[in-house]
């Protein structure tokens, strides 16, 4: 499980994060909603630690990870995998090398072996005909199952995913969105998606936590927030005709 | 922000950069990548410029030598011009345009992409791992690009001078050899390692910490050539200081 307990950020005079609690439940797919400029990002990064916070510690299964030095942080981040909203691939590198990598990083695994690994990542996200590929000649969505199968290349137990389905066709987003919710099951992750993405919630979600003004405003699971109390959260998610709809029919 | 602010992140950023490497197989392929980058692919400028630097020497110091001047003063100064300043000075200069602005340009793309970010999260020392390499390279191979165009600008001055006839080869030959100092050389190539060091790191630094998108990358990349020279021009006075004074 990650904990963030009482996490404050600020940029200069604006305040970020105000002083938020959360709990990521493992083998379950979390989402961390709220519309752009409401802090969603901050939090996943100060949660991973590519930013620090100005107070208030995260913990991945009671392990403090804020007031962690640096070899503790490198032993953790050994046991997360990320997708970025841009996918983040290494230009340089093939579909396969990219997969490759972090084993080649930080495992004593033979040439032969790590072969095996990115094989068997890139089948789970049906990529096994890209192996050679650069990343500049794939498409976005194959972009992001290919983040996806580098995140997974280590068995992480902690999966973070940065608005998985940024620039990609409806279509192509289920296909993530259930990836990402096959693998959570199959490897019994913590997983956290960062999404403004109301299908997506709706999809693959399993809890969700609302972050509204840099707070969270509402938090549950996902079959109550349609018939939740919060009226930022409903504003949010029923500002689409599609979404209206779909209360008119629930209630 | 302010002067200090910049030397204390960069201070900070060589601490991350000279940590050991986590993957010693990694690094090695890292650097000969890296080597070729900055060394090979730097091989065909360097050797044209100081073919004709050295040739231009030679003709200008002809031009300006009187009856009573001996005519081996054109070995001697186009020598002493190309080892003591051109080769270990303007080729770096050179250098931190082509290779400054390459560094920079790669680390501010794979900041604005979450490359670097991606690194990170994966427990990767991202300073280290994309800097490190480009250090060692840099500094190993600068100085045998200097050495190189040291050779070639005295060959082409000699060629020059002895092709238009305003030297005979004796006389250049005498001239190349008289008061010859082999300090000069080994002042030169602490110059260039020293360059090398500022050129790799002031680039990365300025490339590593970019933030924004392309535009920002691409003001990182001009930055960081601005920046490299500057600093190279007065290490350039400090050592010569220090060295010579």
């Amino acid at each position: 499980m990650i904990e963030i307990d009482n996490v404050s950020k600020s940029f200069g005079d604006q305040i970020v994060l105000r002083d938020i609690s959360a709990q990521f439940h493992p083998g379950k797919v979390n989402f961390i909603i709220g519309r752009s400029g409401s802090g969603k990002s901050v939090l996943t990064k100060c949660t991973v630690g590519l930013l620090e916070p100005d107070q208030g510690h995260v913990t991945y299964d009671g392990r403090n990870f804020t007031e962690m030095n640096r070899r503790g942080r490198k032993a953790v981040r050994q046991e997360i995998g990320m997708l970025f909203q841009g996918s983040a691939l290494f230009d340089s590198m093939t579909v396969a090398e990219n997969v490759m990598f972090p084993l080649r990083m930080f495992s004593d695994a033979t040439e032969a072996e790590m072969r095996d690994r990115a094989a068997f990542c890139l089948e789970r996200v049906e990529l096994t005909h890209a192996t050679d590929k650069f990343p500049s000649e794939l498409s976005g969505g194959m972009q992001k199952r290919v983040g996806i199968a580098r995140a997974i290349a280590m068995n992480p137990k902690y999966l973070f995913c940065d608005e998985p389905n940024s620039g990609l066709d409806p279509q192509t987003a289920i296909v993530i969105d259930n990836l990402i919710g096959d693998l959570t099951r199959e490897f019994n992750m913590t997983t956290v998606v960062v999404s403004h993405d109301m299908n997506s919630v709706m999809e693959a979600s399993d809890f969700i936590h609302f972050v509204h003004q840099g707070q969270i405003a509402w938090h549950g699971p996902t079959s109550e927030i349609l018939t939740a109390k919060s009226e930022a959260l409903n504003e949010f998610i029923f500002a689409s005709k599609i979404m209206r709809e779909l209360r008119k029919t629930v209630s | 922000m302010g002067l200090f602010f910049h030397i204390g992140r960069y201070a900070s950023f060589m601490g991350s950069v000279l940590r050991r490497p986590e993957q010693g197989a990694v690094f090695r392929k890292l650097l000969v990548e890296e080597m070729n980058a900055i060394g090979l692919q730097s091989l065909g400028i360097v050797a044209l410029l100081s073919v004709f630097m050295g040739a231009v020497i030679c003709i200008q110091t002809a031009h300006q030598i009187g009856g009573w001047i001996p005519v081996y003063t054109i070995g001697f100064t186009v020598r002493q011009t190309m080892i003591l300043e051109f080769s270990p000075t303007l080729i770096p200069v050179i250098l931190a345009g082509k290779v400054g602005s390459n560094i920079a340009s790669q680390l501010g793309t794979m900041r604005v992409t979450e490359q670097i970010d991606a690194l990170e999260i994966m427990g990767v020392n991202s300073a280290g791992y994309l800097v490190l390499p480009k250090m060692i390279a840099a500094l190993t191979c600068i100085p045998f690009l200097v050495i190189l165009s040291m050779a070639l600008g005295i060959g082409a001055g000699m060629w020059v001078g002895v092709s238009t006839g305003v030297s005979s080869a004796a006389d250049f030959e005498y001239g190349m050899q008289i008061d010859f100092n082999a300090f000069d050389v080994t002042y030169a190539l602490i110059k260039t390692c020293v360059f090398a060091l500022i050129i790799s790191s002031v680039s990365a630094y300025h490339g590593y910490f970019t933030s924004g998108g392309a535009l920002e990358v691409g003001r990182s990349s001009t930055k960081a050539v601005v920046y490299a020279v500057v600093i190279v021009m007065v290490a350039n006075l400090l050592l010569t200081q220090m060295l010579l004074g």
